[in-house]
């Protein structure tokens, strides 16, 4: 990126998409996370609420680590390798963990 | 159903998809990638929708409340193991050059989000009647 050169590059710039998808679903990741948090904190600090929480913040952080990982091998060449199955079963299961804890909280 | 449990073998074994068929141009994984994320999104949106009901519809009776939520994060979860279950597939369909899955999700998931919107209207209209 930041080249001016245009030979290597895919017309469509589809790593460029790619990447910009994944910043737009941690985006995503880090609204569930604040969700998380400003419920904690209104529903009064309790241990297991703040527990609850931490784990929250460990699972964005998890999602963040897959989502920088990726963009990053986007971002390296104008070929990219195809998304690793282990990579897209991590970020899913980021979000189903995510859900779970919502459960904890919500009820 | 045994084929569910065989795709949720290749949810983590990468060798394995990479074993079928012809590595395809990049720009079909890409783009089989970017409609993973985005249905990605939607999961964590619903799921975020579940925190929402919580924290900011409080004067709603429990039940409500909880069930409104919890229908909420249970479409996030389905849709967010979907999401690589479907991936999986339409990789495998590249791969082999077959036709992309079919799948009733979509509209499935329109009614599911259709029948909680209808809900939040009746209960939040019932909350100020009553």
């Amino acid at each position: 990126m930041g080249g001016v050169s245009t030979a290597g590059r895919d017309p469509g710039l589809q790593p460029e998409r790619t990447r910009l998808a994944w910043r737009r679903t941690t985006l995503s990741a880090t609204m569930a996370a604040v969700l998380a948090v400003k419920t904690v904190l209104h529903g009064g600090v309790s241990a297991t609420g703040v527990t609850v929480c931490a784990l929250c913040c460990v699972l964005f952080l998890g999602f963040l680590a897959v989502a920088h990982r990726r963009i990053r091998a986007l971002a390296a060449g104008p070929r990219p390798s195809a998304l690793a199955p282990r990579h897209a079963t991590a970020a899913a299961l980021c979000a189903v963990a995510l859900a779970v804890c919502a459960a904890a909280l919500v009820v | 159903m045994s084929e569910f449990v065989q795709n949720i073998r290749l949810w983590f074994a990468p060798e394995q998809v990479r074993d079928e068929g012809d590595t395809p141009d990049y720009r079909f994984s890409l783009a089989n990638e970017r409609t993973f994320l985005a249905w990605l999104r939607t999961a964590l949106a619903l799921i975020g929708g579940g925190f929402a009901v919580d924290q900011f519809l409080p004067d709603l009776r429990w039940a409500w409340r909880v069930g409104l939520a919890l229908a909420l994060l249970g479409a996030g979860v389905l849709c967010s193991l979907r999401a690589v279950n479907h991936w999986v597939r339409c990789e495998r369909a590249i791969r082999r050059g077959e036709d992309l899955p079919a799948s009733r999700f979509p509209a499935l998931l329109s009614l599911v989000v259709a029948v909680v919107a209808v809900a939040m209207v009746v209960v939040v209209l019932a909350g100020w009647a009553g």
